[in-house]
């Protein structure tokens, strides 16, 4: 009787890969980035830009050779990391040159292009090189001593616009702190998938908040005072915002403990309130955030902030189309810190809208792949990459929103900025990295040592 | 541990939830307050960045736009801009807009509803309407012989066709050139303070925005009351006036620069301009009947557009009543523009109907398609026609045997009327010459024009030969280019 189903052949186990999906993605992606580089060429000088062709050229090969990498090296990994991360890069640079036209002594595209470049190069190296990712947990150590090393050399190194987070060498500027949350992703994920049981179930109980010992604490701490330490010495709001965020996601993740993160709320407010009252900086933005137009009433014309809401509602629902903004009246940062309200004036809460959800889409493509891994370090480790994605989106585009304070950070792939998107393509190749260990058909072989075979019992 | 990473997932993408709401705030639900932000330069980028219409008097265009390639993008530059100053105003990226760039500022730089075809497509498909043109009743050859007989003497020129209202020639002398003020830089700054701090005032627009004593010039009106109250009804008849008068109520008498005025006849003294003469009627035609007589001129007006605002003309409504014989003479408070005395002239010659003066006679799409035109219409019946009949033959003699002789053309009929206003602390400045007049040619059914000349600063001593010596000729100049078409 039930023989139908005795006799059926069993199931195809194999996940389909979908490579052909990403490679129709990738094309799209390619084509809309000229499209909008065409779009800006025609509005500003009526003509397609000469080097449209070159530009559409060069951003297929590098889609097509970052592609090729995936394809043999990664072959399950999820097909929309790598066309989500060519659009928003293509649309970065079509943005970047739209802004070069008013500049025309400061042109950033053609360094942005080459510095995309390297960041896919970057991307195959990792794809190719790293054929597992649990090989990063060995180094976890290593990492948090190179972290610290390039977030604490910038001291070094004489203030850029009030921030001590640049190195500069020659004619090179170099931002170390954007290659630090990388190496902080992974030391976090590797230290937690080790001490997770110590964090949640061992320690003192004070009432009702179960503290872990202060052996597994103290690093934590020392995370904590390190995060607003960077802040204090370097004026970076926004990193050290990254930073805590990070490691209070990652923590209520490995711990299961929701005190945690009201713990890291009130620790986080408490420096924030300490910070923002003790430097001027830092204060002097908080002012700009609580009254964008201070210094309009005062009579000195519109500050940074101002002129970027002015941008967002030019552009109003629709947009006024590529090219035909003044988004270029935010001033010196309009390239990178601000590159949103160009976005925002030229292609409208529609664009802005699709931008956002292409941030988001590739945020829970990063949870699905910690979702499904089987090793707690990797499901960390993705989890950490996607939530360094979504914090720092949010902590940028919320600054240049007015939601929040405004901090200097780079909006992952669309801003001018050389170390951030190189070391974006490198949090995008290890998400496929991770993601390919997730969907691959076999079951993984589970290390010896650092992790806890509990996992099975929790799935 | 699922259920903390769905957790961690859910606050991630909270996060980026609350960012589209918050663009949607800003773009959407606060965009109006904050485009509309006084500090917000797109308003002033948008409206720059459109070549603007030109303004044309006789067929071309004495504006036009250059592109700058700079943020602000077109900047107006203008033909024969001195010429033309005090008719176009300026359009300055940094000191806005004035006069015709001000008033036709709508059309001129699109934003006019008149200039679409369909009504908020432009919003729609986010274009911007080219600039529409205004076409100008100035006439060049009028303009240009205003210009010239000034010579950069201070002064004004105001020349209107009676039975329509055109202005034909609007000038200030001396002038400036508005391109000057195009742009935002250094330069324009400069140019700024330098017209303004000029002792020349070449900014001033003195045909409508500068009220002068008219002296003499004056006469008209209170000759035009006179009559209109029955207080004259012979212009040939003895007014009984003595010479000289003492001003009532005071031990002042009124001198004459002319001769033969005592018991002289209204002819007489319009002919030769006694002062004692028009004082007495002025006293006798009575407070409430001079003023009825001047704000059916315009006097007192302070609504007048052409669509550029001009500056009220000025007569007191309270005086004592020797007051009120200075005032009969264009003296103590009196004060008038010029295109106040032309529309004064202009009144005369139409038959007692002032016609509104206007400017812009039409408004055109870029392309030069109509799309509104002037109405004519009237603006005040200043007398009857038979009041201006008898002005007119007065104004005639004037010029064939009194004091405006050098305002005869041959072929035509001229009226005038001279006036040479003293001013300053005891009359110490230097006087003003006016000449007012009008021209018929012979075989027209009706005057051409009607013209107001002021010159400051008559270096003439005596009163009534410098309004015939200065500013007569320049009137007979403007009036030959309007007969010769």
């Amino acid at each position: 009787m039930t023989a139908t189903t005795a006799d059926a052949p069993p199931p195809d186990l194999r996940l389909p890969k979908r490579r052909g999906v990403e490679l129709s993605l990738l094309v799209c992606a390619v084509l809309i980035s000229v499209y909008g580089y065409v779009e800006v060429g025609l509005a500003k000088g009526g003509a397609v830009p000469p080097d449209a062709a070159r530009y559409g050229a060069g951003l297929g090969v590098l889609a097509l050779l970052a592609h090729l990498a995936v394809r043999y090296r990664a072959p399950y990994a999820d097909p929309l990391f790598l066309p989500i991360a060519v659009l928003l890069n293509g649309l970065g640079l079509a943005l970047i040159y739209r802004l070069d036209l008013e500049t025309p002594n400061n042109a950033a595209a053609p360094t942005q292009l080459i510095w995309s470049t390297l960041g896919v190069a970057l991307f195959i190296g990792v794809v190719i090189f790293l054929r597992d990712h649990r090989i990063l947990q060995r180094y976890a150590y290593l990492s948090v001593v190179a972290a610290l090393v390039l977030m604490l050399l910038p001291i070094l190194f004489p203030a850029v616009n009030g921030a001590k987070i640049w190195i500069r060498i020659g004619g090179l500027s170099f931002q170390p702190g954007e290659f630090a949350k990388i190496l902080l992703a992974v030391f976090f994920a590797a230290y937690l998938a080790a001490n997770h049981n110590a964090l949640a179930y061992t320690g003192r109980r004070i009432w009702k908040l179960q503290l872990p010992t202060g052996r597994v604490l103290g690093p934590i701490v020392a995370i904590w005072l390190l995060s607003v330490g960077v802040l204090v010495l370097e004026r970076d709001l926004g990193t050290s915002l990254l930073f805590f965020g990070l490691f209070v996601i990652m923590l209520y993740v490995a711990t299961g403990r929701t005190g945690w993160i009201a713990v890291g709320l009130l620790l986080a407010a408490a420096g924030a309130v300490a910070v923002s009252s003790l430097e001027p900086h830092v204060h002097s933005r908080v002012e700009d955030w609580l009254n964008p137009f201070a210094t309009i009433d005062a009579g000195e014309g519109p500050g940074q902030l101002a002129q970027s809401l002015f941008a967002f509602a030019a552009g109003g629902t629709l947009g006024a189309g590529m090219g035909l903004g003044h988004s270029i009246l935010i001033g010196f940062a309009a390239k990178s810190d601000f590159i949103l309200a160009t976005a925002g004036e030229e292609l409208g809460l529609a664009g802005l809208t699709a931008v956002f959800l292409l941030y988001a889409l590739m945020v829970a493509r990063g949870y699905r792949a910690g979702l499904s891994l089987r090793d707690l370090f990797g499901r960390l480790l993705a989890i950490g990459l996607a939530s360094i994605l979504a914090l720092q989106v949010f902590v940028i585009a919320g600054g240049v929103m007015g939601l929040i304070p405004l901090t200097g950070m780079a909006m992952p792939f669309l801003a001018q900025g050389g170390s951030s998107v190189v070391t974006n393509w490198v949090i995008v190749a290890l998400l496929i990295r991770v993601s390919d260990s997730a969907r691959a058909p076999q079951p993984e072989p589970v290390e010896p040592g650092i992790v806890a075979p509990v996992l099975e019992g929790e799935r | 541990m699922i259920r903390y990473i769905r957790r961690a997932a859910v606050l991630c993408l909270l996060l980026l939830a609350a960012l589209l709401v918050n663009a949607a705030r800003v773009q959407v639900f606060e965009a109006r307050s904050l485009n509309n932000n006084p500090a917000n330069r797109r308003l002033i980028i948008d409206r720059y960045d459109e070549p603007r219409g030109d303004i044309l008097a006789g067929g071309g265009a004495v504006t036009s736009s250059n592109d700058t390639g700079e943020q602000l993008r077109y900047e107006r530059s203008y033909t024969q801009g001195p010429l033309y100053a005090p008719v176009t105003g300026y359009a300055s990226q940094t000191y806005g807009t004035t006069l015709l760039e001000n008033a036709e500022d709508s059309i001129l730089s699109g934003a006019s509803l008149l200039l679409t075809r369909i009504p908020y497509w432009n919003n729609l498909s986010r274009t911007q309407q080219p600039g529409g043109n205004v076409v100008t009743t100035i006439k060049p050859s009028m303009q240009q012989a205003a210009f010239s007989g000034l010579n950069n003497r201070r002064g004004a020129v105001a020349a209107i066709e009676p039975s329509t209202g055109k202005i034909l020639a609007l000038v200030s002398s001396p002038s400036y050139d508005p391109g000057l003020l195009s742009g935002t830089g250094k330069q324009v700054a400069d140019a700024w303070s330098r017209l303004n701090g000029s002792s020349v005032q070449p900014m001033l627009n003195r045909a409508i925005r500068q009220t002068y004593p008219p002296g003499s010039a004056f006469k008209i009106v209170t000759a035009a009351a006179a009559l209109e109250a029955g207080v004259v009804t012979d212009v040939e008849a003895p007014t009984g006036t003595p010479d000289p008068y003492v001003l009532p109520g005071t031990s002042t008498t009124l001198p004459n620069e002319a001769t033969g005025c005592g018991n002289a006849s209204l002819a007489y003294a319009i002919q030769w301009s006694c002062n004692t003469v028009m004082a007495h009627l002025g006293v006798r035609i009575g407070m409430q009947g001079m003023l009825d007589t001047v704000e059916r001129f315009g006097f007192n007006d302070p609504g007048l557009r052409i669509p550029s605002g001009v500056v009220p003309s000025n007569f007191d409504t309270r005086m004592t009543v020797d007051q009120l014989a200075l005032s009969s003479i264009g003296q103590f408070d009196t004060s008038a523009t010029p295109l106040q005395m032309a529309m004064v002239s202009a009144a005369v010659a139409n038959g007692g109907d002032i016609r509104h003066p206007y400017l812009v006679d039409r408004v055109t799409t870029s392309g030069g398609d109509t799309v509104s035109r002037h109405s004519r219409k009237s603006y005040h019946r200043a007398m009857t026609p038979s009041t201006a009949q008898q002005l007119k033959q007065l104004m005639i003699d004037v010029v064939e045997e009194g004091t405006g002789a050098k305002a005869a053309i041959d072929g035509a009929q001229v009226g005038g009327k001279t006036g040479t206003a003293q001013h300053g602390m005891g009359n110490a400045g230097t006087p003003y010459a006016w000449f007012i007049s009008w021209a018929q040619a012979d075989h027209a059914a009706r005057p051409a024009v009607a013209v107001a000349v002021v010159v400051e600063e008559a270096s003439a001593e005596r009163g009534e030969i410098s309004g015939g010596g200065s500013a007569a000729p320049i009137a007979r100049a403007v009036m030959e280019a309007a007969l010769r078409h």
